[in-house]
């Protein structure tokens, strides 16, 4: 009898191709919608965490200026670091693994005739560890290139395919490099990081010894910006104490006084902003199951509008000798294989416009098989319910009664 | 004349005192007052009478789709009145035929699956249900267009589809309740001498609803309602014939 029965309704849908199509149109838009959501969103979530571990791990960054104030970062009157600092950090606060002062510059840089505007960063060798850099070619700074400020240059892979062409870590070691007013040597090249997500390329940077950067691009002794790595393993609960302590009497503050730098802690940082878009993730995702929610009551719809067209069909079908239980079935097994396929097909909609939305969005496309598999077992779930209910209203009518109705 | 019509000692069909009682209450219509008729198996019957007599309520109960409010009917000895949903509805699966004034045929769907549609409830294979329903269709002079739908046949192509779908599972019974109510009188014709056929060639046992006496006048016997009893029962001795066979006949 099943095997009859699904005979009997997979002949029906295939009769009634348009008022299936219908059917499940709300279905598979629902499904493609609600996994669309949650994948790009996943994928957000991990660009964001991919750039994040690319910052370095275990990394505090402290920058001058007032704590969450209206202006952020580097208020006017808010004093910078100096190299000095570094030095302290690095040899009176335990767990500390190495500190880079970092001074920053947005430049145009010029060499083999080509122009490529970026930044050009002022740091020491210390900057390559608290970066997670590694050189793809040639060597980092000598202490005697830092302490005088040489004409030395390491690039980061997009200048060096901008400026000098060729494949990866190939060209552009020992050339010249204009910045600004003066010519740098190149002396290594960093190994690519490659994008970290949504349009941010990490590559695109010309390091220099920070004492080149103070006195032949910025003209000042500004530090910008701290980096200090800490040990693996260690807490950085207690490095931040020490530090904002340390820091505070360096920079002479009183017991009243507001901490005038902040300090950035990328683990915190990657939490609350994974965090962020997670939550964006399920915004998304209760939008998008709301539109399932409506493609569902779209089917109820077609289904209830089905069964009273046929009713008729129904009332034959009982006169010619069908069993109620076979009536029912048939249009138990349609209901459930239209959503089921309403479940397919949206399933594979949302998997193509989920790799084409990613790769627009530039962040890595995630297959979750929780969703898939639940968005099918809700459509299937929706199938089974409002195609069962109308349909059995149909079967316990009287044959002569549906017969007649018109 | 008929071998079909050699009286058996116990009828196929049997109502005893059937009434039927529609509504409750104040809206209580009593459309059957008491109904005694029996059919035997091969016999061709006509039920005529006014709108309104009964006749329409007298078919579905005989036809198992409705049962009876009081009283009895035996169905090849069952006692039907006593059965269940199921059982009604197997009972028309094995033994009834239905032919319907508006032909009831499924949309968008071929002469042949229409025919088909009843040997799949009864779980028959492919090829015994498509043998079967080419054979039907043959038999109401359809060969050629089993691929045809509904909405590409004719009323009167549609009525021999029917009537097809009604005999393709060989029932005891075909009952047909106006079966030309829908058609014109040519048309007409051609389905009273479908029927009179199959009555007379195959020994189905005919039961047809009409208020056209032209139409009655192809069956064997006569039974009239009025106002839900039965005013007349009596044999036609001269049925009309078709043209061809009066004249082989004489
Ligand atoms: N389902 C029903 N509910 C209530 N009354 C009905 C129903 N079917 C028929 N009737 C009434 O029963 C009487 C007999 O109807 P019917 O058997 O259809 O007559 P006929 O077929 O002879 O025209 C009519 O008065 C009709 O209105
Ligand atoms: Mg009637």
């Amino acid at each position: 009898m099943l095997l009859n029965t699904l005979f009997i309704a997979l002949r029906s849908i295939r009769r009634n191709l348009l008022r299936s199509f219908l059917t499940i149109l709300g279905i598979v838009i629902g499904v493609a919608a609600v996994i669309t959501m949650v994948t790009l969103g996943n994928g957000a979530t991990q660009a964001v965490q991919l750039k994040i571990a690319s910052l370095g791990s275990n990394l505090l960054m402290v920058r001058p200026g007032q704590r969450q104030g209206p202006g952020g970062a580097g208020g006017g009157s808010v004093p910078s670091f100096k190299e000095a600092d570094a030095e302290a950090i690095l040899t009176q606060i335990g767990g500390v693994a190495t500190v880079a002062p970092e001074g920053r510059s947005s430049v145009t840089v010029i060499a083999n005739g080509r122009n490529w505007a970026t930044t050009v960063t002022g740091s020491s060798n210390a900057w390559f560890q608290t970066g997670n850099w590694t050189l793809a070619a040639g060597r980092p700074f000598t202490d005697d290139e830092q302490v005088s400020g040489a004409a030395v240059c390491v690039i980061g892979e997009t200048v060096r395919r901008e400026l000098y062409g060729g494949a990866a870590g190939s060209q552009g070691l020992g050339e010249q490099l204009r910045i600004k007013q003066f010519s740098c040597t190149v002396i290594g090249i960093l190994a690519s990081k490659g994008q970290a997500g949504m349009g941010n390329d990490q590559d695109d940077t010309v390091l220099v010894p920070l004492h080149t950067l103070q006195r032949r691009v910025t003209g000042n002794r500004i530090v910008a910006t701290l980096l200090v790595a800490m040990q693996d393993g260690a807490d950085s609960a207690p490095i931040k104490n020490a530090l904002t302590q340390l820091l505070r009497e360096r920079r002479k503050l009183g017991d009243g006084d507001d901490d005038n730098f902040n300090v950035l802690d990328t683990q915190q940082l990657a939490e609350t902003l994974s965090g962020t878009t997670q939550v964006m993730t399920a915004l998304l995702g209760a939008v998008a199951a709301v539109s399932l929610l409506v493609g569902g009551i779209g089917i109820m719809n077609i289904m209830l509008v089905s069964v009273t067209e046929r009713t008729r069909e129904i009332g034959l079908r009982l006169a010619i000798g069908a069993l109620e239980r076979e009536v029912l079935l048939q249009f138990l097994i349609e209901a459930v294989v239209l959503s089921a396929l309403g479940g397919v097909a949206g399933i594979v909609i949302a998997t193509v416009a989920s790799i084409l939305l990613s790769s627009i969005m530039g962040i890595p496309y995630l297959f979750d098989p929780a969703i898939n598999l639940l968005s099918l077992a809700f459509s299937a779930g929706i199938g089974v319910i409002f195609g069962y209910f109308p349909a059995r209203r149909a079967a316990q009518l009287d044959p002569i009664e549906a017969l007649r109705h018109e | 004349m008929s071998a079909a019509q050699s009286p058996s000692a116990t009828p196929l069909i049997r109502l005893a005192a059937v009434t039927k009682v529609y509504g409750t209450g104040q809206a209580e219509l009593l459309a059957l007052k008491g109904i005694d008729l029996s059919i035997n198996a091969g016999e061709f019957v006509a039920i005529m009478g006014p709108s309104g007599s009964g006749k329409s309520t007298a078919m579905n109960i005989l036809g198992c789709l409705d049962t009876p409010t009081g009283g009895q009917y035996l169905f090849h000895g069952a006692h039907v009145e006593a059965l269940t949903r199921d059982q009604r509805a197997r009972l028309r699966r094995r033994f009834l035929g239905f032919v319907f004034q508006g032909f009831n045929l499924l949309a968008r769907t071929s002469a042949q699956e229409n025919v088909e549609l009843p040997l799949l409830y009864r779980g028959d294979s492919a090829e015994v249900r498509r043998a079967a329903a080419s054979r039907a269709l043959a038999s109401v002079g359809l060969t050629g267009w089993e691929e045809h739908t509904p909405a590409e046949l004719s009323g009167g192509q549609q009525q021999r589809v029917a009537i097809a779908r009604a005999i393709v599972t060989q029932p005891a019974v075909l009952l047909a309740d106006e079966p030309t109510g829908n058609l014109d009188s040519q048309r007409s014709v051609e389905i009273m001498e479908l029927l009179q056929g199959l009555n007379e060639a195959h020994g189905i046992t005919v039961l047809m609803v009409t208020h056209e006496p032209d139409m009655a006048a192809y069956a064997r016997r006569l039974v009239h309602f009025v106002d839900g009893h039965i005013a007349s029962d009596e044999a036609n001795a001269s049925p009309t014939r078709p043209l061809a066979a009066t004249t082989r006949s004489h």
